[in-house]
């Protein structure tokens, strides 16, 4: 559907990883405290999270569980891994030098 | 990507890869999931049942899509291509199966040979003992003496003191090969056993399944200790499996013995070339070796033994050690140790068993079975290429509609790696067939054939998979190459013959072609030169004569001959023998020359001869009666033989080989001159020829003989020079022998000729593995040129026809064919001469009297090469004589 924008896209794993080192947690549940945290103002559409989600099970940033939810249903729980928390830890970084650069830049403009 | 995304994601994958349908299922519940949580919750915002949905599914952007989504963010499975891969190439195979059969034929070999090789390897040279323990640490310990390359024995109380002072040996232990007769029942056998010393069996770790092994002591004093220790093959198959057997008598060289333990299955002891049946310990060695009691006597040279070296001492180091211990004692006992060292050989070199004479052999065999592997896989790299031409159009297609180069190069290892894998799986079962191959072509000795298990153990297995991996590589490499330059347009434009790509193609067919002709003739000069050198060798006069003459013995020392009823017996036996119709001669010697056993070795002293002040001239001799020269043919220079009257009561005598003559006496005549031996002056009386002693292949040494009598032994070899076949002069000696003493057993009877073909064995071995191995590259070669060739001929058809047209006859294209082949052998055998005149220098030890670059064996390689060649040719070359031109140019 809407395909929200590059930068948008390149952070959404950064976003996943953070909600997902604090606790694990299923594809429901990350999309709401995806739209709580960011007040939906990134606008992440559900229909790109989940291909996200299998992405970096993929590449063996998270691992999933079915397990039963508090409803007692059965339902995918992702967590994360020692290498999703490295690859946290690189886009973080990542994500601070870019956001340092382009706020420079920004009050380069404006001065 | 590494190990630790493996870890993570391999579940994964092999769930996606195994479970499709079911990990299908769980993403649509889990969208689904998703989906009813949105539902639930627009309708707790008051949205009514059929809003909620539909502003649910809006949100989530349509559940297939998401579904397909979410299977291509999945990315490539490498597995699911793996296995793709795998079932794609089963089928391709299936598809051809003369095809596949036939390559798979080549890699079996060609990988088995290889296989069988490493397994003798490892079960010969690198892990001879499989049951002992710490096997690794294993090393053979030996004498060396000054000035001369080889190994000679230690004595018993060299050994000892060894034993007591080496720090870095964990243990030391001596394991003689000794032989006895073996009367269980009616029935007596050759039995082979060990003199060991009485911390062998807990120096090695091997425990008897019953009874015990010796104890601390029972390697001390003379005939003392009357014990024995039997393997398990003869307690079960001679001795019935008895339970009982502990306590029970056996009679071994008459002497009775108490069996004390049964050795436990799989323990052959510690000999290369023989399965033990039986140890005693040292203190009975005057039962089993010539020349008395030797336990005290630290001049008598006798003790083979190993050692096992403490953790993390290296054998340099160990080494090191034991030449300052055997430095000290040349010091504290001159008189028989000046010159004497001691030296430490990994096992695959032990010099005193066969890992010694077998590991030139298994070296080249080594380089032999890699140039056969070479071969077959050229062979079947070269099939693949003309499959990967008919698949062209596939693979082009293929690369059209979206697979990547990497892709279809992936495909293509992964069918050569089936290829291999079924090979190897083959060629690890023709190992396990000729795991104990190697024993057929050495020939049995007095009855027992020899020993030489391969061993097919991880290690084994390892380099197998090791070299299935290169075969996979070199098999898949050839038809991948053909990929990078696959012109995709060109391809796809039906099948218009592409003459630059095919030219490409055929290009590196010929390639592989001459490199099969130049490996297979490599193997072929290599093995016409073995052979000659064998022909030369089993031509060459061993100094004596080997035709008529005979020899065996009587079990004397077994049946408890003492050394007067032994004289006795002797004397009257010769007689009898000598009273033979169509005997010329007899004679008897301690050792027969190129036999088994080995002669003693002395401490000589010449008069006139000033030795260099660390020189102790030492030099072989043997025992020999009254006309043992007259019985062997070997020539007197000057002097007289033995004869009778030179007994224990006369002065001593001896007499001298010419090399001695020469080497002692500066080449004046000696007779009358007086020898130094064990301690008395002996007078020379004659001067004897050069010949052969141990090995065919020996230098000129000196030699020197005394009479029998004055250097008495009880079981000596009995030679006959006679003009009866051998089936009949042995039949008259079994009565002769009979008529004295109904309780001897004969020995193996066989012609000296005999005797010298077993000493060569070695040579028979090479020779005959590698004109198989030769023989089996030839034809790969072979079968390689016919394939190219008739891949040509069809390819050429148009040119032929139209050559045909324009008047070309059918000697002018037969002539064509084959001038093509022979153009491609003989690339072949230029590149091979050059390599194999590198090469054959590596077979220096095996040759005799025969030069690694002899023109003899290049040339008639390279006749059996053409040969080969034009043999190949001539069914494509008929073939293309067979064009129709009319019928060509219609098309």
């Amino acid at each position: 559907m809407s395909k929200p924008s590059d930068l948008v896209q390149g952070t959404l794993d950064l976003l996943i990883l953070k909600i997902l080192a604090l606790e694990p947690l299923n594809g429901w549940a990350i999309s709401q405290r995806l739209k709580q945290i960011s007040s939906e103002v990134l606008g992440v559409s559900d229909g790109s999270l989940y291909p996200a989600l299998h992405k970096m099970e993929q590449r063996g940033w998270i691992t999933a569980q079915w397990r039963p939810s508090e409803k007692n249903r059965r339902a995918k729980f992702y967590s994360m891994t020692r290498l999703g928390r490295k690859q946290l830890e690189k886009e973080t970084a990542n994500w601070n030098r870019i956001s340092a650069a382009i706020s420079a830049i920004v009050k380069l403009k404006e001065a | 990507m590494n190990f630790e995304q493996w870890w993570y994601t391999l579940p994964l994958r092999l769930r996606l890869r195994f479970y499709p349908k079911q990990a299908d299922q769980e993403l649509k519940d889990e969208l689904r999931d998703h989906l009813e949580q949105q539902i639930k919750e627009n309708v707790a915002r008051g949205m009514s049942a059929e809003d909620a949905r539909y502003s649910a599914i809006l949100a989530l952007g349509g559940l297939t899509q998401i579904e397909q989504q979410c299977r291509d963010a999945r990315g490539a499975n490498i597995i699911e291509d793996f296995v793709q891969d795998l079932r794609y190439g089963f089928r391709q195979l299936c598809r051809g199966p003369g095809f596949s059969a036939l390559a798979i034929l080549c890699l079996t070999l060609g990988i088995g040979a290889n296989a069988a090789v490493f397994s003798w390897v490892e079960g010969i040279l690198f892990r001879p003992y499989p049951a002992v323990t710490h096997e690794d640490r294993l090393v053979a310990l030996a004498g060396t003496a000054r000035g001369e390359s080889g190994a000679t024995e230690v004595s018993w109380p060299d050994f000892l003191d060894l034993r007591r002072s080496c720090t870095r040996c964990d243990e030391l232990f001596v394991s003689k090969i000794t032989g006895s007769t073996l009367s269980i029942g009616d029935h007596a056998e050759v039995a082979r056993g060990s003199i060991v010393s009485a911390n062998y069996f807990d120096a090695i770790g091997v425990h008897p399944i019953l009874g015990r092994g010796f104890e601390p002591g029972e390697d001390v004093g003379s005939n003392a200790h009357p014990d024995v220790v039997i393997s398990y093959q003869l307690w079960r198959d001679r001795f019935k499996a008895d339970p009982q057997i502990i306590g029970k008598m056996q009679r071994l060289n008459n002497v009775p013995h108490t069996i004390i333990g049964v050795a436990p299955e799989g323990f052959y002891g510690t000999f290369v070339g023989w399965a033990m049946q039986f140890w005693v310990p040292a203190s009975m060695e005057e039962n089993f070796e010539s020349g008395g009691y030797k336990l005290e006597d630290r001049g008598a040279r006798w003790v083979e033994s190993y050692v096992r070296l403490k953790p993390g001492a290296s054998r340099a180091q160990a080494q090191e050690e034991i030449s300052a211990i055997a430095k000290r004692l040349e010091t504290n006992y001159p008189a028989t140790n000046r010159g004497c060292g001691i030296g430490l050989w990994p096992l695959w070199q032990t010099p005193f068993n066969n890992a010694g004479t077998l590991l030139p052999t298994l070296e080249i065999m080594l380089a032999v079975v890699a140039l056969v592997l070479l071969t077959a896989c050229a062979n079947v790299g070269n099939l693949l290429l003309v499959r990967s031409f008919t698949r062209r159009h596939e693979m082009s297609v293929r690369l059209a509609i979206g697979a990547s180069r990497a892709r279809l190069f992936k495909q293509l290892l992964t069918e050569g790696l089936i290829l291999a894998t079924l090979g190897a799986a083959g060629g690890l079962l023709v190992a396990y067939w000729c795991r104990h191959a190697l024993v057929l072509l050495l020939p049995a000795r007095s009855g027992v054939a020899m020993y030489l298990p391969g061993e097919i153990d991880w290690r084994v297995m390892a380099m197998s998979a090791g070299i299935c991996l290169i075969a996979t590589l070199i098999v898949g490499l050839f038809p991948a190459l053909q990929i990078r330059n696959l012109d995709l347009a060109g391809a796809l434009k039906a099948e218009s013959s592409s003459v630059a790509g095919a030219r490409g193609r055929a290009r590196m067919r010929s390639g592989l072609v001459v490199l099969q002709v130049c490996l297979s003739f490599i193997l072929l000069a290599g093995g016409v030169l073995l052979l000659e050198s064998l022909q030369k060798i089993r031509t060459t006069s061993p100094g004596f004569s080997t035709t008529s003459v005979v020899q065996t013995g009587a079990s004397v020392v077994a049946a408890g001959y003492d050394v007067p009823r032994a004289k006795a017996f002797q004397d009257e036996l010769i007689d009898r023998v000598r009273a033979l119709p169509g005997v010329e001669s007899a004679a008897f010697a301690r050792v027969t020359p190129l036999g088994y056993a080995t002669y003693s070795s002395t401490p000589i002293a010449v008069d006139g001869y000033q030795p260099a002040p660390d020189e102790q001239p030492a030099v072989d001799y043997n025992q020999v009666g009254p006309t043992y020269f007259a019985t062997l043919g070997i020539p007197l220079l000057s002097g007289r033989e033995f004869a009778r009257d030179d007994d224990e009561n006369a002065p001593l005598v001896a007499l001298v080989n010419r090399t001695m003559v020469e080497r002692y006496w500066g080449g004046q005549d000696p007779i009358g001159r007086r020898l130094q031996v064990k301690g008395g002056w002996a007078r020379v009386v004659g001067v004897a020829a050069d010949s052969k002693y141990e090995s065919m292949r020996e230098n000129p040494k000196p030699f020197f003989y005394v009479p029998l009598r004055q250097d008495f032994t009880r079981g000596p070899a009995l030679n006959i020079r006679t003009t009866q076949s051998l089936p009949s002069i042995s039949a008259a000696l079994v009565r002769e022998v009979r008529a004295l003493d109904a309780n001897l057993a004969l020995y193996e009877m066989i012609t000296l000729q005999e005797q010298v073909n077993r000493s060569t064995s070695p040579q028979l071995v090479a020779v005959t593995l590698v004109s198989i191995l030769g023989g089996l590259a030839l034809l790969l070669a072979g079968v390689g040129l016919y394939g190219v060739m008739s891949y040509a001929v069809a390819q050429s058809t148009r040119e032929l026809g139209l050559r045909m047209a324009l008047g070309a006859g059918a000697p002018n294209l037969l002539r064509l064919v084959i001038s093509r082949g022979l153009r491609l052998t003989a690339g072949g055998v230029l590149f091979g001469t050059v390599a194999g005149l590198a090469l054959t220098r590596l077979l220096g030890k095996f040759l005799y009297n025969v030069s690694p670059h002899d023109p003899l064996a290049f040339g008639s390689a390279m006749a059996v090469m053409t040969i080969t060649g034009i043999t190949a040719c001539l069914l494509p070359a008929w073939r293309a004589t067979r064009t129709d031109p009319a019928r060509v140019l219609r098309d």
